[in-house]
């Protein structure tokens, strides 16, 4: 067995017998985001690598540490991707911090999140058991499928060592095209293209211009494109990308920026600070000092929720808190993956 | 299949029958609650019907406030409870407990709402997957995941099982188009998982719920994702003198960048099995056939359908066909969808197997499953959903004749294990139910077992959802004598050994 898996599982082992608390580290990228900081470091990184990759089997099995960056690169070389766009917070970001957290980039909407696309993760647990669920195939039904619970979960139910995942073929032609329209247009527009077999593969609505790419087969993107109308940018790979890794003007500001997950045909959400919309409507960048309560009680208001993404001061829980038999369930779940609740504590 | 005894898992004899019966009627209309053996006698299989079992009782409630009732008087009964859809379950998930309630979902069948602007259908869980679509459809819009039931199985079913189809590579699984399941727990209280939002706080407690037949809870309602309807569809039919070929061409087609929305293989004894049946038009001197599927708007299936044949023909295929209509669109899919009843008509018994393997593993799987042809004394039709891997080997036996049952349960058994050799699973979309849950010691290790129990009395401390079911008792795995050992550990070492 690897070396350093084995230090992995004898770290764990060893705090949660010392009741020593642990903190799971990629590369740092995302320290900003989830809840306070605390432990021990536990560096992922030393455990990189692409562990098996078969463009044709659609499958790219890699381990935790390994850089996104390093990671698309090579999919890229055989012209497929990552479908669901993870962000990049840092040059450093790695995979296994990608999925750790659970977020997708501008084309989640169209194409599913970073959990649609694992098939399979080994994992170790808050016991130091290295355990593995799902496998490398599209279709698996045995068992729970718990490497789908990992993503998201902030490393608070065990380390991701390594994932199998979905890759697809990246489009043949893409093409984006820029609307002036008021919020409420955009996203009623939006929604009604959704409803169309239309290619649209991402979204952007900020300060009164819609922008959307589409992505696919060129006889596809052509006609849409056509019919659409609109302002005609061609090479735009630079504004999603940026819109993916918050380097778009919107989110350099200092105010407190907030995540709102929302049913995609909520109106829009007056008096909640500045707005910038993606994925069809279905998410919302707010910048606002108004009471964390206030910004929860109008997303819960419209059937989603609210997370803090970022600010300097969290003056309020970052993920929304869960009620009833809800939490009853989480706290079952953390106390079964990691008994001895070392494994980033007060994350999630 | 019924020699197979449920050795090793709880017993739950003993509870009090007309305790349990006078509870239940104080909660239900006398019609909604079945405990004569004749009329309990349509509940006793579902869709794996070697596998028989009357329950102690079978309810049909009609509203959820029935079920949280039934929930918690079997809780507080310790009674076990297995929820029912349409009972299509090929691996025995439906199958009753012998000592429990059967919970028939049945009277669910109202789709609450259907919102085309939002592209979502709220439904209740005894709704049939087709039944969506149909009601979808005047929107433009449809439910994409399309198990070969779908005309008679419920959503329920399909989100307890992770139901897939013929187009899951393009449009996913039940967990992919599934945005959120109402259930209640055992001890009777409401779970709301998920939301009409993409994503929701918490951990994923939807890709849990997304296969877990009916181990967690007991669905209500669900939330599910309608998708626009593709403007055309067409389908390109390849016939090959050799498999081999026929899976190279599937990978080169993927290679070419290329993800049809369907792209299924069926072996020579398949497409003989089928043609007089379906008269589907297919080359019956050709080893294997595929079938390409390619939708979208007119220019792009038109550009798709152009590709994939060059790659076909670049892989040595002996003839290449696109349908020129939608009526022989129809015709070329007849025969991959009657292939199980066709099976059925050729032989007085079949059995189905469902493991999933890489794609390059192809050829190796059915020259194993030839040489398992003669080393058992059964014929083997394949069909392949080759796109994902998913095979669907079907054994063809007679289950009068002595020990023909048995034998086909061994070939599957070992098909099975090759998948997991192979570096597959041992089930694709069927489930693993009763039907394979032996295998599931070879296919997971003890802390990997034990973690799927924690996971389970999370939801379920008292483990009473659906027990003996999907998830083996290490005892079960030390009795079967077959544990998939990781790092040379002595497997199950602290449990004493019968």
């Amino acid at each position: 067995m690897n070396a350093v898996l084995q230090d992995f599982q004898e770290t764990i082992r060893e705090a949660a017998a010392a009741k020593r608390l642990l903190r799971i580290r990629g590369g740092g990228s995302k320290d900003f985001y989830g809840g306070p900081l605390e432990g021990e470091i536990l560096d992922t990184t030393p455990y990189a690598g692409v562990v098996a990759y078969e463009p044709t089997e659609l499958v790219v099995s890699v381990r935790a540490g390994t850089p996104l960056a390093e990671l698309e690169a090579l999919l890229a070389d055989h012209g497929q991707m990552l479908a669901f766009e993870p962000p990049h917070f840092g040059a450093a970001a790695t995979i296994g911090g990608a999925l750790a957290a659970g977020l997708s980039g501008p084309r989640r909407a169209a194409a599913g999140a970073a959990r649609d696309f694992v098939l399979g993760a080994r994992i170790v647990d808050g016991r130091g058991d290295a355990l593995a669920f799902g496998g490398q195939v599209m279709k698996n039904v045995a068992g729970y499928d718990v490497s789908r619970l990992m993503v998201g979960a902030m490393g608070t139910l065990g380390l991701i060592v390594e994932a199998s995942l979905k890759v697809l073929p990246r489009p043949a032609a893409e093409a984006s095209l820029r609307f002036e329209m008021p919020q409420a247009a955009a996203i009623a527009t939006l929604n009604r293209w959704a409803g169309r077999p239309l290619p649209v593969s991402a979204s952007c609505w900020r300060g009164g211009v819609l922008a959307i790419r589409l992505s696919g087969a060129r006889a596809a993107v052509e006609a849409a494109a056509r019919e659409l109308g609109g302002q005609r940018v061609d090479r735009d790979d630079g504004f999603w990308r940026a819109l993916r890794d918050h380097a778009h003007e919107f989110f350099s500001a200092d105010t407190p920026l907030w995540r709102l997950s929302l049913p995609s045909t909520t109106p829009p959400l007056d008096g909640h600070g500045e707005t910038l919309i993606e994925w069809g409507g279905a998410q919302r960048w707010v910048r606002t000092s108004a009471e964390g309560a206030a910004v929860r009680e109008a997303a819960v208001a419209a059937g989603g929720s609210a997370t803090l993404f970022r600010a300097r001061e969290k003056s309020c829980p970052v993920f929304q808190p869960l009620q009833g038999p809800l939490a009853k369930i989480h706290r079952r779940l953390k106390d079964a993956f990691d008994p001895a609740g070392i494994l980033n504590p007060g994350r999630m | 299949m019924a020699t197979q005894g449920v050795a090793a898992e709880r017993d739950f004899a003993g509870r009090d029958r007309e305790a349990l019966l006078s509870e239940l009627a104080r909660v239900l209309p006398r019609e909604a609650l079945l405990f004569e053996p004749e009329d309990a006698r349509p509940y006793e299989c579902d869709g794996l019907t070697a596998y028989r079992q009357l329950p102690l009782a079978v309810a049909l409630p009609d509203s959820e406030d029935q079920v949280r009732a039934i929930l918690r008087i079997c809780a507080s009964l310790g009674v076990p409870v297995v929820a029912r859809g349409a009972g299509t379950s090929l691996s025995g998930g439906a199958m009753p407990h012998k000592d429990g309630v059967l919970l028939s979902m049945a009277k669910f069948r109202h789709i609450v709402r259907l919102d085309p602007a939002a592209r979502i259908a709220v439904v209740q869980p005894g709704v049939r997957n087709l039944a969506i679509s149909e009601a979808a459809a005047a929107h433009g819009l449809y439910y994409a995941p399309d198990p070969s039931s779908q005309i008679a199985c419920t959503i329920g079913g399909n989100v307890a099982e992770n139901s897939g189809g013929v187009h899951c590579l393009k449009y996913g699984l039940t967990v992919h188009n599934v945005l959120r399941v109402r259930a209640i727990t055992i001890e009777g209280e409401v779970l709301e998982i998920g939301s009409h939002a993409l994503d929701s706080p918490g951990y994923d407690l939807l890709a849990l719920m997304n296969g877990s037949e009916g181990m967690l809870a007991v669905i209500t309602e669900v939330t599910v994702k309608l998708t626009p309807k593709p403007v055309v569809a067409q389908v390109l039919l390849a016939a090959f003198d050799d498999v081999n070929r026929a899976g190279d061409a599937v990978a080169a087609v993927i290679a070419a960048g290329i993800i049809p929305a369907g792209m299924e293989m069926m072996d020579q004894p398949a497409t003989r099995a089928v043609e007089p049946f379906a008269h589907a038009g297919y080359p019956l001197d050709a080893q294997a056939i595929l079938l390409a599927e390619s939708d979208g708007t007119p220019e792009e299936v038109a550009e798709e359908i152009e590709r994939i044949r060059q790659v076909m023909a670049g892989c040595g295929a002996t003839e290449v066909r696109a349908s020129r209509d939608e009526a022989e669109r129809l015709r070329f899919w007849s025969g991959r969808k009657a292939a199980f009843p066709a099976v059925g008509r050729i032989s007085p018994d079949y059995y189905c197997m469902d493991g999933t393997i890489p794609r390059k593993r192809l050829a190796q799987m059915l020259t194993a499953i030839a040489a398992l042809e003669v080393k058992y004394g059964l014929r083997c039709c394949n069909v392949f959903h080759a796109g994902d891997g998913n095979l669907h080997p079907l054994i063809l036996y007679d289950a009068n004749a002595p020990d023909e049952l048995d034998r086909a349960e061994k070939f599957g058994a070992e098909i099975l294990e090759r998948s997991v050799e192979y570096g597959g699973t041992i089930t694709g979309e069927h489930g693993v139910g009763i039907e394979k849950i032996d295998q599931m010691c070879s296919q997971f290790s003890k802390q990997e077992l034990e973690m799927f129990h924690r996971v389970k009395a999370a939801f379920d401390p008292a483990g009473l959802l659906n027990p003996g079911k999907a998830i083996p008792t290490l005892n079960r795995c030390v009795e079967f004598g077959r544990l998939h050992v990781h790092g040379g550990e002595l497997p199950h070492a602290e449990l004493p050994r019968f």
